[in-house]
């Protein structure tokens, strides 16, 4: 029993020591720049949960962390480097767009179109860089690459060209969508509970497909050793398309929601760094779908929070970012460390 | 310059590479380092250049003790070594990688370095320009480009890797002459690794022989072809008996098959194989049995020739057709291509079974337990695989495995396991047998084959003999076959 309770405090050091590392870290940086760390803290905690309407909009930050995470840990069990979904987001939001430009119906029909044409989006997305991966044996790291630059040129093309407002194109987007392609917002915060809902539904799809079927077992047995899985007879061609298709969805839908939910237009930085910070939360969250959840809002308070920084303390509001990445550092670093060790005793 | 090496040992995991090795190296003298693959005679060179470091052990060059922490100490100290695959820079010229070897200053000097190189190049008559890329030269001219370098950086012991794979003819007597004039007229000591007999005994002063990372035999040159073939592969171990079952129709048929390798060809390779049949494939690693074997699994296409299962044709078809249709191949690297390092036991099966889109994780605990319990597997559902004995990633293997099969190949079936654990293996293949599957295995054990092959195919440098029934084989003149050449009294 005690041996037990030991091994268990021992796994919860090696979870809390890093995140103090990295805020001694942090501190150290704010030291360096003259600010107060502890005061920096606080300011940060405080401008993500002082008020209903800041939690509102840690749940809306939630979103897009949520489904990228749970996307990703799809083509992470598969043993895939896919940093693709920045691109992926974008293109979502522009399939969504052109929906909400040209289909008129009502409410809720043009809502489900939009949020098709999104996931169609991204999910095409993911695909081309599968088939570069699978078909021209492109390493999906510089693939995802270059689709995100592809992506970002072909946004600002389309918002300062075909979409431009009639008052002229500007960084500020298109002209808003028309009101039947608004995902409803919770009272007068800017939380749209139908968003919150599909992020649910995604990290718990993400989380039985690798848990429970036999599709997610061959992917995880892709990403341990691809050779052998080919050799069990498992279609890995097939799986890494549909790994990448399915995480791209995931993307493309949090790009529609974007759009639709949150800004109602298109905008140029319509992804928000999304794509990045989601590959940070799932790989903080150990490229599993249940730790998901918790780390993206996380890192969706810290999001939402670290512009006080610029308020009240002069600060840079990318400051956040560089609590978020030395987290992610530390944490990575722990478990090289812990492995190391747990080598050299045995 | 005399090198030893004492009680050398390494292992790699679970597996003793060498395990208490003893060599010495005498100036002026070709040393044959002979044995199989994975008997530990790489391991071993790569533990005396510098490459690899040695779990316990010494080294003494004269007498004095010395310790390599890289390739570049070794060299320092007088020992070079020519890799298999040559470690040099292939898109670079032949003398930026000749300079790079021991130029190390700022700015080398090109035109003193080009005339070393090339009164070297001189000495031993190698061809060499030394403004060409390396990319462009053949391995034999590569070969000859790493001897000059070693010979400029000092080298008194080179050792060569399987210098024989993939050169011309007319390249291996060169090389071999260079050897000679190396070791018999400037001195030098050369290490000549190799599981080629030919060559050894064509070549060599003195062998010493390994097998499964022991020495056992150390003996000067010429030493009878039976004998180096008795070290090599050893004296086997009792089998269970093999009780005859009566042969069914043919299962599978391979015509004329042509199979392109990395660096092999085999042409008009054909086979038909009865069910219930065990076929033997014999050679020395890497004459072409396991290629073909990997080409009716599926796992290589042919460029010509045609693979039939029960009159259906697979040619040209996916893996995993073959597989579907009754094709299953084990391989000989059971914890990198045959499981997946990683995944549990239980999480194997859902990979091989029958198995609902939706796992039903409590039902296939139930079947794993019992089929832990039935194929005797020293292991719980939850036992990642890599933590298992190679016997028990064998017999987890064997469970995985359909209960119909119609051809089950196996490379080394038996290979690093324990008396009891092979004995086990043979007897689930031999039972397989009565269901009319055909068994294809290769292996070094030539016991092994002669014990249980009805009939053997025999392969030797990418050529495939027809087969001949093991009644009208003898282990003897299986060694003298699988090393190119016909036993003596069919000679005389």
């Amino acid at each position: 029993m005690s041996h037990q309770l030991k091994e268990r405090l021992q796994a919860l050091a090696w979870l809390i020591l890093p995140i103090i590392a990295a805020l001694l870290f942090t501190a150290i940086v704010l030291l360096l720049v003259g600010a107060q760390p502890l005061q920096a803290f606080w300011e940060i905690a405080r401008g993500a949960l002082e008020s209903p309407a800041k939690w509102a909009d840690v749940l809306t930050a939630w979103v897009p962390l949520a489904l990228v995470g749970a996307g990703m840990s799809l083509t992470f069990a598969a043993g895939l480097w896919n940093i693709g979904a920045e691109g992926q987001i974008i293109v979502g939001a522009i399939f969504a767009t052109w929906v909400a430009r040209n289909v008129h119906l009502p409410l809720w029909p043009t809502l489900f179109l939009v949020i098709v044409a999104g996931m169609v989006g991204g999910a095409f997305w993911g695909w081309l860089t599968g088939l570069l991966r699978v078909y021209a044996r492109v390493h999906e790291i510089f693939g995802g690459l270059g689709m995100n630059f592809i992506a970002t040129a072909l946004i600002i093309w389309l918002i300062f060209n075909p979409w431009k407002p009639a008052r002229g194109a500007t960084m500020s987007g298109t002209e808003p969508f028309p009101p039947n392609a608004w995902v409803p917002r919770l009272g007068h915060t800017r939380l749209p509970p139908l968003a919150v809902l599909m992020a649910i539904l995604a990290v718990l799809l993400a989380y039985y497909l690798l848990k429970g079927t036999r599709y997610g077992l061959e992917l995880r047995a892709m990403g341990k050793n691809m050779r052998a899985a080919f050799l069990q007879g498992i279609p890995t061609h097939r799986h890494m398309l549909s790994a990448f298709i399915l995480c791209g969805a995931m993307a493309g839908l949090a790009g529609a929601l974007q759009a639709t939910a949150v800004y109602h237009r298109l905008i140029p930085r319509i992804s928000g760094g999304y794509g990045y910070a989601g590959m940070l939360v799932v790989i903080l969250a150990g490229y599993r779908p249940e730790w998901v959840p918790a780390v993206a809002l996380f890192f969706a308070a810290i999001g939402v929070g670290s512009p006080r920084l610029e308020l009240n303390m002069q600060l840079d509001a990318s400051l956040g970012g560089v609590l978020e990445g030395a987290i992610v550092l530390f944490v990575l670093l722990a478990a090289g460390l812990r492995k190391r060790l747990a080598r050299r005793s045995s | 310059m005399r090198v030893e090496m004492r009680q050398i040992h390494k292992s790699f995991g679970p597996v003793h590479a060498n395990a208490g090795v003893d060599l010495t190296l005498e100036a002026g003298r070709i040393h044959g380092l002979l044995g199989e693959n994975g008997a530990g005679k790489t391991t071993l060179m790569k533990i005396l250049s510098g490459y690899q470091s040695m779990d316990s052990g010494e080294i003494l060059i004269d007498g004095k003790p010395v310790t390599f922490a890289s390739p570049a100490e070794a060299i320092r100290a007088g020992i070079g070594m020519l890799h298999q695959d040559p470690l040099d820079f292939p898109p670079m010229t032949v003398l930026d990688n000749f300079l790079l070897a021991f130029d190390d200053r700022l700015i080398p000097d090109r035109k003193r370095g080009e005339a070393m190189m090339l009164e070297l190049a001189q000495r031993f008559n190698f061809p060499l320009n030394p403004h060409v890329a390396v990319e462009r030269l053949t391995v034999g001219e590569r070969q000859q480009l790493e001897i000059i370098r070693l010979l400029a950086l000092g080298a008194q012991v080179i050792i060569l890797d399987e210098p024989t794979t993939g050169i011309s003819a007319p390249q291996k007597v060169q090389l071999f002459a260079t050897l000679r004039r190396l070791a018999h007229e400037e001195g030098k000591a050369i290490v000549f690794v190799s599981h080629k007999l030919e060559e050894v005994e064509a070549l060599c002063d003195e062998v010493t022989v390994l097998r499964r990372g022991k020495v056992t035999g150390h003996k000067p040159m010429p030493v009878p072809i039976d004998e180096l073939v008795r070290m090599m592969f050893g004296q086997s171990i009792a089998m269970p008996d093999k009780p005859p079952v009566p042969l069914g129709e043919i299962v599978l048929r391979a015509e004329k098959l042509l199979i392109t390798g990395h660096r092999l060809e085999i042409r008009d390779a054909s086979l038909e194989a009865r069910a219930g049949e065990v076929i033997g494939f014999a050679g020395m690693e890497g004459s072409g049995q396991s290629l073909f074997l990997r080409t009716i699994a599926g796992l290589i296409r042919p460029k010509r020739g045609h693979i039939f299962l029960d009159g259906e044709e697979l040619t040209g078809r996916p893996y995993r057709e073959f597989m579907r249709a009754g094709i299953s191949l084990l391989p000989a690297d059971r914890i990198d291509e045959g499981l997946v390092r990683g995944l549990t036991i239980a999480e194997h099966f859902p990979l091989r079974r029958e198995t609902p889109f939706f796992i039903d994780w409590e039902e296939n605990r139930r079947y794993v337990e019992k089929m832990i319990e039935f194929y005797n597997i020293k292991g719980r559902p939850e036992t990642p695989v890599e933590s298992l004995s190679g016997g028990n990633q064998q017999r987890v293997l064997l469970a995985l495995q359909p209960p119909k099969l119609k051809v089950l190949i196996m490379e080394h079936p038996t290979r690093g396991l324990d008396i009891g654990s092979a004995r086990w293996v043979w007897e689930q293949l031999l039972k397989r047998r009565e269901d009319g599957t055909v068994i294809l295995f290769t292996s070094a054990d030539l016991d092994e084959i002669m014990t249980y092959s009805d009939r053997v195919v025999i392969f030797f440098s990418g050529q495939m003999y027809p087969p001949i029934r093991a009644t009208d084989l003898t282990v003897e003149e299986l060694g003298y076959r699988i090393g190119g050449r016909a036993a003596p009294d069919a000679e005389a």
